[in-house]
């Protein structure tokens, strides 16, 4: 194009990396101060480059349990893990099932269902955590996998964007299947999971990092140690009261806490960024 | 005939379990909110009477649920409005330069799936007052810098935190939506004699509009909520609830100070907050769909 000025790319490009320099510093920065021991750390201010500590700062954490904690960083990351995917996974098993019966079966209160499942898209578990947490409580679920993942479940983002996906599906489809004799179960499994592929791994993206990103529920809910999530762990790890905040510590845990999400989101970037812009348009 | 119609089991089968789900983890708890909001409970949780409006009396009458309520305007202003500035910022430079746009989207995305949490520990090391670079920096300059003990600080940095955090998500959608504006539109008002300045006023901003105020409602909901594990890590709602927004104070008042009564009247008055937020995007969803 003939209006495009190289002397403005240019600018162009060195505002860009400028922009992602700056938005990579804080963690560059974070992750050079978990390389470094404690008193190496106090001596100065916070270190440009890598230490010798890394390893051992590392190892340290993942088999020994953290002071404060109570168990190991390994531990943490596999109950955020077990979270994520159960979140991840669950939600998107119900909402399929109900986004199908939703957009290809006639019944009575159809109309009804659909928005007892679409009002909940209004409220987030943060404006009804007290009672949530009274339920979860009565129904024994305190400190245990299902009160972390079934709470975060219940909401309709997933079904909202399948059934517009099914929407989509050319009617002809299902009026082939059924002369060819196949039942809604076949029809399900054969051909509309088949071709829902890309929105799954989408909704899966989108629902791991939801999952493992979540602080304010499993706060709640987790007082045993052996249910705590990483992202929950760091608060305790930085209420050190009057003592130094041992910030290799801090760090090495939100680098191991932010890595799985950014791993996901950059293998499935192109199923990430189609899944975002499509669910919210 | 385009539905299966014969079955009646099936469709409740199939709908059964997110029914279930959403009846006994959203419904029945949103439900116990409304009517904890309108009864008072003793210290002991033993009985409890019915107080009409007493609670959201109480609630709007305090100074402090106004003080929450300054603090989240100008949170969620600042966040919403200097994420979406930034993003759009880059996203039309990423969008210019045609070559590399995808990999500058490569390098600004992650920060998405960073937990709020994560970002709000990773600017609190910037700004520690002992150890952080930022902090070491603006002592240079001669400004103390102490988000402990300054309120105003510890408000600018939570909403640095959540900027960060932020910022890839309204540059994803930027720009989707700039990609998708039609080239002929910009060389048309090229040809007219506009610059590059002029093209983007009078050409692409207007027709970015739809994007950006769906995005003005995605990053108010966002700093409403979401920013939670942000304001807990870095500052816990202090110094003297300055970074207490209102999300935060149904936590403090619910949990920490067992005032369920209260809590479950700020979670209503934020029940209809929220959905007055939804129904305006819904309404622009709609119209939007039409285009």
């Amino acid at each position: 194009m003939r209006y495009q000025r190289p002397g403005l790319d240019l600018a162009s490009h060195l505002l860009l990396a400028v922009g992602c320099g700056l938005f990579f510093l804080p963690v560059w920065l974070a992750f050079t101060a978990s390389t470094h021991s404690m008193s190496d750390l106090y001596a100065n201010v916070a270190p440009l480059w890598v230490g010798d500590a890394g390893l051992s700062n590392y190892a340290r954490l993942i088999h020994d349990p953290v002071g404060g904690l109570g168990t190991d960083v390994l531990r943490l990351l596999a109950n955020s893990m077990v979270m994520a995917l159960g979140i991840a996974v669950g939600k998107i098993a119900i909402s399929l099932l109900a986004a199908y019966a939703i957009v290809f079966f006639r019944f009575p209160l159809r109309r009804l269902c659909f928005w007892l499942i679409f009002i909940t898209l209004m409220l987030p578990v943060e404006v009804r955590i007290l009672p949530t947490y009274e339920v979860v409580a009565d129904l024994h679920l305190l400190d245990s996998y299902p009160g972390l993942i079934l709470p975060l479940i219940a909401s309709a983002t997933a079904t909202f964007l399948l059934r517009q996906f099914y929407l989509t599906i050319p009617p002809e489809l299902v009026e082939a299947a059924r002369i060819d004799g196949a039942g809604p179960w076949r029809f399900l499994r054969d051909i509309l999971l088949p071709l829902s592929k890309t929105n799954i791994a989408a909704l899966f993206v989108i629902m791991f990092i939801y999952g493992w990103n979540q602080y304010l529920w499993p706060l709640l809910i987790t007082t045993n140690a052996d249910y705590l999530t990483v992202v929950v762990s760091l608060k305790r790890l930085l209420t050190t009261g009057d003592a130094l905040v041992p910030w290799q510590d801090v760090t090495a845990t939100a680098m191991l806490a932010m890595g799985p999400p950014v791993l996901v989101i950059l293998l499935m970037q192109r199923y990430f960024v189609k899944g975002l812009v499509e669910t919210e348009k | 005939m385009t539905h299966f119609q014969r079955y009646r089991f099936t469709p409740w089968l199939l709908m059964a379990p997110q029914l279930i789900i959403v009846g006994v983890f959203f419904f029945w708890p949103a439900l116990q909110a409304v009517e904890q909001a309108f009864y008072v409970e003793d210290a002991f949780g033993l009985s409890r009477q019915f107080a009409g409006l007493a609670n959201f009396i109480a609630v709007l009458q305090e100074p402090d649920y106004y003080q929450a309520l300054g603090t989240t305007v100008v949170f969620s202003l600042s966040v919403a409005l200097g994420a979406m500035a930034i993003a759009l910022l880059l996203a039309v430079q990423a969008d210019r330069v045609l070559k590399g746009a995808n990999a500058y989207k490569t390098l600004l995305i992650w920060p998405y799936a960073v937990a709020p949490a994560v970002a709000g520990v990773l600017w609190l090391f910037l700004f520690d007052p002992t150890l952080g670079l930022v902090s070491a920096a603006l002592k240079a300059l001669g400004i103390d810098w102490n988000h402990n003990l300054d309120g105003g600080q510890a408000l600018l940095l939570v909403i640095l935190a959540s900027i960060w955090k932020q910022m890839s998500y309204n540059f994803v959608f930027f720009l989707a939506g700039l990609q998708a504006i039609p080239k002929s539109l910009l060389e048309a008002a090229a040809i007219d004699g506009a610059g590059p300045w002029r093209r983007f006023w009078t050409v692409t901003f207007p027709l970015l509009s739809p994007t950006s105020f769906f995005l003005l409602v995605m990053n108010s909901v966002y700093a409403f909520f979401e920013t939670f594990g942000t304001i807990d890590t870095v500052t816990g709602g202090g110094p003297g609830g300055a970074t207490t927004t209102l999300v935060y104070k149904v936590y403090q008042d619910g949990f920490i100070g067992q005032d369920l009564g209260a809590s479950a009247a700020q979670s209503v008055l934020l029940m209809i907050l929220v959905g007055l937020l939804t129904l305006i995007q819904f309404r622009f969803v709609e119209r939007r769909v039409q285009y």
